[in-house]
């Protein structure tokens, strides 16, 4: 019981970075557990995928055709039938909105632990050991469990497996049994429009929960008019409705890549950062010396916004 | 329809803080109703105040000083509460998906809801995974990140929120768990009649031999064996000393990158 079953995700006919990933945290597991890495791809246009996923080192590759979109029903029979067949020591999900929409259904099934999110996973064969992070990002943790598990992987954590393999690809024949499927996808919406493509500009003077009130906007929109810059927001200002969804940088909003991103109460949640991270130059403004943008920024202050910004727009009167 | 609503305390950090062992130091630590939660129950009230719920009813795991987060949930409108706790649940260091699974398993089949909404995650350890999993525990349906929410007889409308601003439009049939993300809704404050109110309304107080789940179940199959902060990932820059000074250095940075004047 040394294999490795890890699961693609894909959306609207694309795989997604976080499936070559995947691939890599399966490898890296498999080494250690000295067994094989097993990919399986379900729904969508399977061959196709297969042929993408079968990167080096990636032993089989599993196809379970079924329908053109992701349905959680069809995921949790196909992967339990699969784990069934593979019998893998473990299994791999991606942390993602539909990974977390079944992995935990499929844990729950297989009567195995489960463990999300994780940032780093090791394994001597016996006792698999995962980093995660906890608070926000505040500290990281490690946790340990004994036997057979199903892990869910962060984005962007691991790279980005490379090279063509010699898997073998397969298509598995998974019994779907359509009375259990409970829910129906209806379509897909695009949200946000409006006004300003916070993805083209150069500068983004970005603002937090840390701005306290509504009104205190006006502040941060007379530094981003001093500094002909564009103002954009981390998610609870957005929540909050004090800026439209279009301005939210992030995981569900946009991702930025601005010469210059002024990050201006804003802790850093990993939601956060998978928006902002590409950016070329990144600016904290925290009390929290300990929030976690600050392992992210290139440069810092550690004070108070009131002060900071008040003073910052003087520079350029 | 009835409504169970999972509700959290959660704990938060101070900026500065100590780790002692495989915990945060208990000075440094306060205590929230978990965000997620909060939009969950939000919700829930407002399905009951349209006339299409008869009882929010809300449980949370925690002990004893978690009732005035719970009162908070009592005051924004739920009907009663219940908390699970007890001596067994005291000593576990890490409360993992499969334990909260168990426990609330144990407390739908006491209260046969209609709907669980839960939040997406919880703040502090951020599993993210307890609603989907009591889903397929209990047998209802299910939605994953929710941030629209139609009912319409058996069939709950949704929205899933996936990455990039792209929604997922769902119809999922009842009885179902919904974790509900943020934004869905705009969570009231406790107005002072409603504290008054939630002073008057039941919170029952279960343990494990109560639900009847065995107290093996919470030991859970993880366990935590280290806690540390993280290494910063660059080397980051600090401007240091007042407003004036750290806002000057900061100005020179970007006229240097050529940002403003
Ligand atoms: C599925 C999912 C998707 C998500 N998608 C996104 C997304 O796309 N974008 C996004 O941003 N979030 C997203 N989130 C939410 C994310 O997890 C965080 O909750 C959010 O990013 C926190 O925003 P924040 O940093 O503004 O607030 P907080 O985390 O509350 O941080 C506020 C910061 O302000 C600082 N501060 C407070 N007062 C001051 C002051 N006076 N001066 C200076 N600093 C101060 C504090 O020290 C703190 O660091 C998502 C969450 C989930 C579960």
């Amino acid at each position: 019981m040394s294999d490795v079953l890890a699961i693609a995700d894909h959306r609207r006919g694309e795989l997604r970075d976080v499936s070559y990933e995947i691939i890599t945290a399966g490898l890296e597991l498999a080494d250690e557990t000295g067994g094989d890495l097993h990919v399986a791809v379900i729904s969508g246009p399977v061959e196709e995928f297969a042929e993408k996923l079968n990167r080096t080192g990636v032993d089989a590759v599993h196809t379970v055709a079924h329908g053109e979109e992701f349905n959680h029903d069809v995921y949790v029979q196909a992967i339990t039938q699969l784990h069934d067949a593979v019998s893998p020591q473990y299994l791999l999900a991606p942390n993602s909105v539909n990974g977390l929409d079944y992995a935990p259904a499929v844990a729950n099934r297989l009567g195995l632990p489960l463990v999300t999110d994780a940032v780093g996973l090791e394994t001597d064969g016996e006792t698999l050991i995962a980093t995660r992070e906890m608070y926000g990002g505040k500290v990281e943790t490690t946790t340990e469990l004994e036997g057979r598990a199903v892990a869910t992987i962060r984005g962007a954590e691991w790279s980005v497996a490379e090279g063509t393999g010699d898997a073998a690809i397969e298509a598995f024949d998974a019994e779907i049994d359509e009375s259990a499927i409970g829910s129906t996808v209806t379509g897909f919406e695009e949200v946000g429009g409006g006004d300003v493509d916070i993805s083209e500009a150069d500068v983004l003077v970005s603002v937090g929960r840390g701005i306290d009130e509504e009104e205190n906007l006006e502040l941060i929109e007379e530094l981003a008019d001093a500094l002909d810059a564009t103002v954009s927001s981390s998610r609870p200002i957005v929540d909050a409705g004090w800026l439209p969804k279009n301005r939210q940088v992030g995981q569900s909003g946009k991702v930025v890549t601005p010469d210059v991103y002024i990050a201006i109460g804003i802790s850093g949640a990993v939601q956060h950062v998978a928006g902002m991270k590409g950016s070329d130059t990144i600016v904290a403004i925290n009390t929290d010396p300990n929030a976690p943008i600050m392992d992210i920024a290139d440069y810092a202050i550690h004070d108070d916004l009131f002060d900071v910004v008040p003073a910052l727009i003087e520079q350029f009167q | 329809m009835k409504i169970l609503v999972t509700v959290k305390e959660v704990a938060t950090v101070e900026d500065e803080f100590e780790i002692d062992g495989t915990e945060i130091d208990e000075r440094f630590l306060g205590a929230d109703l978990n965000e997620w939660d909060d939009y969950a129950i939000e919700e829930a009230v407002q399905l009951q105040e349209a006339g299409v719920a008869d009882e929010v009813v809300t449980v949370t795991i925690g002990p004893e000083e978690c009732e005035q987060t719970i009162r908070q949930a009592l005051a924004k409108g739920a009907d009663r509460a219940l908390r699970v706790w007890d001596d067994d649940l005291e000593g576990v260091s890490l409360l993992d998906v499969g334990a909260k699974t168990d426990i609330l398993q144990a407390v739908v089949d006491r209260e046969e809801p209609d709907l669980v909404l839960t939040g997406v995650q919880s703040g502090d350890d951020s599993w993210g995974a307890t609603g989907v999993s009591l889903a397929d525990a209990i047998g209802f349906q299910w939605a994953a990140v929710v941030n629209d929410l139609d009912l319409d007889g058996d069939t709950a409308s949704v929205h899933r929120e996936l990455e990039g601003g792209v929604e997922e439009l769902t119809d999922v049939s009842l009885p179902a768990v919904l974790t509900i993300q943020t934004g869905i809704n705009e969570p009231r404050y406790a107005s002072l009649r409603g504290i008054r109110m939630a002073q008057r309304k039941d919170l029952d107080y279960l343990t494990l031999a109560d639900l009847g789940v065995d107290s093996s179940a919470v030991e859970g199959d993880l366990t935590l064996t280290d806690m540390y902060e993280p290494e910063t990932e660059t080397d980051v820059t600090i401007f240091e000393g007042g407003a004036d000074e750290t806002a000057a250095a900061l100005a020179e940075l970007l006229r240097e990158k050529g940002v403003a004047p």
